[in-house]
């Protein structure tokens, strides 16, 4: 193996300026991809086009999930139903850079992956009702969304548990010669697990066209990175896989679209598995039941500063574009599809008890 | 027989096993076979040797030792089209990847509602017998019939190796094929197939009238010879093959001891939550008034098997065990 390979993020400076305080704090040997986080600048209509999708896409999830919390305070929505709010530039930047025929593994923090892939808001909130007209026909619920029609395998709750599935998509794909990427996100926790290193290994070793796209939110439910991960740079380690490794801003869409592309491109002309790591933080606490006990207020309210969606928009105004204007549409736009999200939510059928024992096995599958 | 029947040839388990993955990949370019050591090595007990040479690296795929990865991605090449075939080496180490097993293979159908089925393939071996100690001895195959979303087999005889995988493949749902390491070595006359291998049935594999004998895998050459030998007593036993271990064929087990009035079930695994408890319950639940004697087990001693021969044998199911609990309950 070409040392070159394995160190790609050497290439960078182990202090780049870039890096912001809390960064800092909870990674002390940051390696970050100088040009991952340098912005583009749009010189043209179709650019500032494009940032109001990204405004967009990461509104509706965020006021998606503002309006979970309602549903759940209110005993509507039940279950574990793990937030996403603070993340939203991680789904969106990266799911710019894939394509309809690529496939997407995910966690039970998914609701945002799962509305950037283009599942409607309709189909998860029903999920979230325990609905039939929900994703996965109300068996999942928040953690477990699927939808095969868009390649989005879900939804699991073990925290590495998705990167083996992961693996093996992307190998069907290199076996058949598709040129298709597989995107696997998963947390910082997952570094942890035994599945993600013999992953790591496996998807070098294999060539294999998958995306591995850790979402560096510096907390496995309430143990801070500092506290559950001896070496916390998971660029480098990663890197020592023998894989492109890179760490970028995760609450800077654009930054985290611009990797993702990168990437996907590489991982497409058959350079095999690349690693991101998105540095970003969830502002609200692990589940709807953490009393989030384990953080420093001033903490979450620093990271509150880099809120991505204020952030783009902040940068759209920079740029002369009509933000504010925008933004109102895409309010009342957004603000009404979930309001009829959750009204047909409410009005959609519950399944009959008489058909629990569908899709146990497919021979269950039509038992009524 | 005369020139042009089909002939019955003389042949062993393994070979039985590898000619079923053999056909299996000639048939379907969607099948591949991996696992640790099942190419360079041509198996660590055999069965693929040969294959590599004949399908290739792509497709006769050796692994890392990462048991829970190569079985996920096994799960992941099956939600994408592929006909995956996984080995493990053994039931002990498939505990590595239970995980993979249990949340994903055999859930996921379910969780998505329907729209994810996974027709993969793990092959695995399972049983005592070979002086290897507890961890490699043990038969955990009847946790694995604890779970809904799989189907779990266990082949016995010849016929069943050569042509219970076409059928697990068919299958759209994950099989687990366990084949008892002491089989391997089995040789026969293998008779030309009547009919596919029925994954629903358990097997009569001998009919009697005074008392069923219930077992399946490894335990069933024992089992024969214990009828053997009853039958030299006078008592004429029913053998049944279960076959398949999910779902339990209730309705063979219930019109053999309907025939009978008496039941030994013999298991390898430990008594204790053992697949024999499963059948001994049901029996109890559907044939109670059938009953002329208390159902009997045969099981491995409670303890993690040992290495020293005397101790090992001692801790599995015997002949003469099974001979003496059919003798308990006729006589």
């Amino acid at each position: 193996m070409s040392p070159a390979r394995g160190t790609r993020t050497g290439k960078t400076s182990p202090t780049s300026k870039s890096a912001k305080k809390p960064e800092k704090k909870a990674t002390k040997k940051a390696v970050v991809n100088k040009q991952s986080t340098k912005t583009r600048r749009p010189t043209d209509r179709s650019a500032t086009g494009h940032r109001v999708d990204l405004l967009e896409a990461m509104l509706r999830i965020r006021r998606f999930e503002e309006r979970c919390v309602e549903l759940y305070s209110a005993a509507e929505i039940r279950g574990f139903v793990h937030l996403y709010i603070g993340e939203e530039a991680v789904a969106v930047g990266v799911n710019e850079a894939l394509n309809p025929e690529d496939a997407v593994v995910s966690t039970y923090r998914e609701h945002g992956h799962a509305l950037a892939r283009g599942i409607p808001a309709e189909a998860v909130m029903a999920e979230m009702y325990g609905r039939t007209t929900g994703c996965s026909g109300g068996r999942g619920g928040s953690m477990h969304l699927f939808d095969a029609s868009r390649r989005f395998y879900g939804g699991n709750a073990i925290v590495a548990g998705g990167l083996p599935l992961a693996a093996g998509l992307a190998l069907a794909d290199r076996m058949r010669a598709h040129p298709r990427v597989t995107c696997c996100f998963f947390g910082d926790g997952a570094f942890a697990e035994g599945e993600f290193h013999e992953t790591a290994n496996l998807a070098a070793l294999w060539n294999l066209p998958l995306l591995l796209v850790c979402e560096n939110n510096l907390y496995a439910m309430g143990t801070g990175i500092e506290r559950h991960e001896a070496q916390t740079d998971l660029a480098m380690r990663t890197a020592s896989y023998g894989m492109v490794a890179w760490a970028v801003d995760g609450m800077d869409v654009e930054a985290v679209e611009q990797a993702a592309r990168r990437a996907c491109e590489a991982i497409r002309a058959g350079a095999g598995p690349h690693f991101l790591e998105l540095r970003t933080y969830r502002f609200r606490a692990h589940s709807m039941y953490d009393p989030d006990r384990y953080r420093d207020k001033a903490e979450i309210e620093r990271w509150k500063g880099r809120d991505p969606i204020t952030r783009l928009m902040d940068r759209m105004r920079e740029d002369g574009e009509p933000a504010d204007k925008e933004l109102a549409a895409i309010e009342r736009r957004v603000t009404n599809e979930i309001a009829h999200a959750v009204t047909a939510a409410e009005e959609a059928p519950e399944e009959p008890v008489a058909d629990l024992l569908r899709h146990v096995t497919s021979a269950s599958a039509e038992v009524s | 027989m005369g020139a042009g029947q089909p002939q019955e040839q003389k042949t062993t388990y393994r070979e039985a096993m590898r000619e079923a993955l053999r056909e299996a990949m000639r048939s379907d370019d969607r099948v591949f076979l991996m696992g640790e050591d099942v190419g360079r090595y041509g198996g660590c007990f055999g069965v693929s040797l040969g294959l590599l040479e004949e399908f290739g690296p792509e497709r006769v795929r050796d692994t890392p030792l990462s048991e829970s990865a190569f079985v996920g991605a096994g799960i992941g090449a099956a939600l994408a089209g592929m006909r995956p075939v996984v080995e493990i080496m053994t039931v002990n180490f498939s505990l590595l990847a239970l995980d993979q097993i249990l949340n994903n293979a055999a859930t996921l159908l379910h969780m998505s509602g329907g729209q994810l089925p996974v027709p993969l393939v793990i092959r695995m071996t399972t049983g005592a017998g070979r002086q290897l100690a507890a961890q490699h001895s043990h038969s955990l195959e009847g946790w694995y019939a604890h779970i809904p979303g799989i189907r779990v087999v266990a082949p016995a005889t010849l016929e069943d190796a050569r042509h219970m995988l076409a059928p697990a493949l068919a299958d759209p749902d994950p099989v687990l094929i366990f084949e008892h390491g002491s089989l391997y070595n089995a040789s026969g006359e293998l008779a030309p197939p009547a009919a596919p291998v029925d994954l629903d049935h358990a097997a009569i594999r001998r009919p009697g009238t005074d008392i069923s004998l219930i077992t399946y895998g490894g335990s069933l050459p024992k089992t024969l010879a214990a009828a053997d030998e009853l039958a030299a007593d006078g008592i004429d036993a029913e053998v049944i093959d279960l076959r398949t271990l999910r779902p339990l064929d209730d309705a063979t087990i219930t019109a053999s001891v309907a025939r009978t009035h008496r039941a030994v079930i013999i298991d390898e695994a430990w008594r204790t939550g053992s697949l024999a408890a499963e059948v001994s319950a049901r029996i109890a639940e559907r044939s109670f008034y059938e009953l002329d004697a208390p159902v009997e087990r045969v099981c491995s001693a409670e303890v993690p098997i040992p290495y020293a021969r005397q101790l090992e044998e001692a801790a599995l199911p015997q002949t003469s065990d099974i001979v003496a609990a059919a003798h308990r309950a006729v006589d």
